[in-house]
């Protein structure tokens, strides 16, 4: 029980140290010398990414040559270059164009009725309670459920294309954004009634800039479904007024049996998602949320 | 002892609660937070909220601020009933979110000036006044993140400083700062009591604390709270914390909350170094 040994007593001191460089802030000139350069570690995460890419391509380059059948599965090689030569005969902008204007009209509809939805949500117990509803019944339903629906209301066009985004986009949004708003830190909201702020102006000041981190990843969530369920819907019809999206394109091809064809369409699908995802996103974050150390 | 030089016209006091009773809906039906609480701050007090947890002392000094209402009994300032929050009250809380993280940190001095109507260079101009009073100037374009947890506390003081409110409300400032910092953070507010001379309602839990802070204490009881006292410290500074005076004022406060069977060493305060 009593088996520990006395630690030893030591002399005591005192050292008078150098007075601080500046106001004696907790910024002063380090004397060491920052640890040396820590990035070189993730730009090779960002090589090694590469690397595997390319390995995977190889892989199914000699499974496609050992298979040694374009119509079911072309090469890496083939893909690559089918890819290309879309690129550069323009024939891939023409359907990515098409897709996108009817994405950016969805996307933005949708945007709008969540914020509405969201108003309904924050401004009182009711509209919190039905939209609450709504979201839980919605958000887990399959836009491109929808279509079928869609088609007996707006017919062959734009129109249920738009209905389906705005699904795809609206409700994961709402959720989102309810859920940012209620997380609000009731310090903050105190202190902008503090400074006298009330009604729209809280809102904007306080209220949305607080619960950016939760929009922002609504909007992203919203853009994957968006994304992917108008892809779906342009593979089911496709074509408006003799113009189609990259769908279309896809659908066209395997009727056409330009598998490769086909292989570049899902590649494209897959690049434009990632960029939008690396470059509108991660941007938007980087400017806002992260900066201000709201998110990591 | 150095006496602040005020040139105060006194007009009666500027804050009064009179038999203020303030009730919320809690978990299983009202909950009673202060009952009958009196008392006047006069221009230029250093007036202490003090007592245990669940004494309301928070809860009134919300009320203060606008945002609780009172059940019963009256709170006005300078005359005038207090009915909703306004920039003359403006309160610093405990919380370190109550600075918004997408302002930088002059931007958070200037945000409730543009919010009052003032333009853009006056109050950026006062904005860095202040924070150089509070020793930030440097970290004017620093986001709040990037900040220790004294120097949130200090913009948010700049920052409510910068109002010139006629009180300043302050919800238990330092009590989420660590002890050698929340001792400084005393020291630089006592100076700058001295230098500009404003008053304020400091809220507390702490003995030590109320005496070194305050001019004038007014004891709570919990549940609910009520007014046990009303005792003076404007004798106490930092530099008093272990003379035999604050010893026994320290005691007196202890006996008047927990009665005589406990006294200061059987009972654990949120007690901090003394020098």
């Amino acid at each position: 029980m009593s088996a520990f040994r006395e630690p030893p007593i030591r002399p005591e001191y005192e050292l008078a140290l150098p007075l601080p460089s500046l106001g004696g802030a907790p910024l002063g000139p380090s004397a060491h010398p920052a640890p040396a350069h820590r990035p070189v570690f993730g730009e090779l995460a960002w090589l090694r990414k590469a690397a595997l890419l390319l390995v995977l391509a190889a892989l199914w380059e000699a499974l496609a040559r050992w298979y040694d059948n374009d119509l079911l599965l072309p090469t890496a090689l083939a893909t690559g270059r089918a890819l290309v030569d879309g690129i550069v005969s323009g024939e891939l902008f023409g359907y990515v164009g098409v897709s996108f204007a009817v994405l950016a009209q969805g996307y933005v509809m949708g945007i709008a009725g969540a914020f509405l939805l969201t108003w309904l949500a924050v401004s009182n117990r009711v509209g919190r309670e039905l939209i609450e509803t709504l979201t839980s019944m919605f958000n887990p339903l399959p836009a491109i459920a929808l279509l079928p629906l869609a088609l007996l209301w707006f017919g062959l066009g734009k129109g249920s294309l738009i209905m389906v985004l705005m699904h795809s986009v609206m409700w994961p949004l709402t959720l989102n954004a309810c859920a940012g708003f209620r997380a609000v830190p009731e310090t903050l909201r105190m202190a902008g009634r503090n400074y006298g702020l009330g009604g729209l102006r809280l809102v904007l000041q306080i209220l949305i800039p607080a619960a950016l981190p939760a929009i922002l990843s609504g909007l992203k969530i919203g853009w994957a479904f968006a994304w992917r369920t108008l892809i779906a819907a342009e593979l089911v019809f496709g074509t408006t007024s003799g113009q189609g999206g990259l769908g279309w394109f896809i659908f066209q091809s395997r009727n056409e049996l330009f598998t490769d064809k086909v292989f570049a369409g899902l590649a494209a699908v897959i690049i434009i998602g990632l960029a939008v995802e690396q470059v509108v996103f991660q941007t938007l974050e980087r400017v806002t949320v992260r900066r201000w150390g709201m998110q990591r | 002892m150095n006496t602040p030089t005020l040139q105060v016209v006194q007009h009666g006091p500027l804050l009064r609660a009179e038999h203020v009773t303030i009730e919320y809906a809690g978990e299983h039906g009202t909950v009673r937070a202060t009952e009958d609480v009196s008392f006047d701050v006069h221009r230029g007090d250093r007036f202490v909220l003090l007592g245990p947890s669940g004494c309301g002392k928070s809860t009134l000094l919300k009320a203060v601020g606008g945002f609780i209402a009172p059940r019963a009994g009256s709170l006005r300032l300078g005359g005038k009933p207090i009915t909703a929050p306004g920039p003359d009250r403006i309160v610093v809380f405990q919380e370190f979110d109550q600075l918004p993280p997408w302002k930088t940190v002059e931007a958070n001095v200037m945000f409730p000036l543009l919010a009052g109507g003032m333009n853009k260079p006056e109050a950026r101009e006062r904005a860095r006044h202040w924070l150089g009073k509070v020793g930030l100037a440097r970290f004017a374009d620093a986001y709040p993140h990037t900040l220790s947890g004294g120097m949130k506390a200090r913009v948010a003081i700049a920052r409510a400083l910068a109002m010139q409110p006629e009180i300043l409300l302050m919800d238990e400032p330092f009590a989420a700062l660590d002890a050698l910092t929340r001792r400084k953070m005393q020291e630089e507010l006592q100076v700058l009591w001295e230098e500009i001379g404003f008053t304020m309602l400091f809220v507390t839990h702490s003995i030590e604390e109320a005496l070194v802070v305050g001019n004038r204490i007014l004891l709570l009881s919990p549940h609910p709270g009520r007014v046990r006292a009303e005792l003076n410290s404007h004798q106490f500074d930092l530099g008093s914390a272990g003379s035999v005076e604050f010893q026994a004022a320290n005691e007196r406060i202890h006996r008047l909350l927990f009665g005589d069977a406990a006294s200061p060493s059987t009972v654990s305060t949120p007690a901090y170094a003394h020098p």
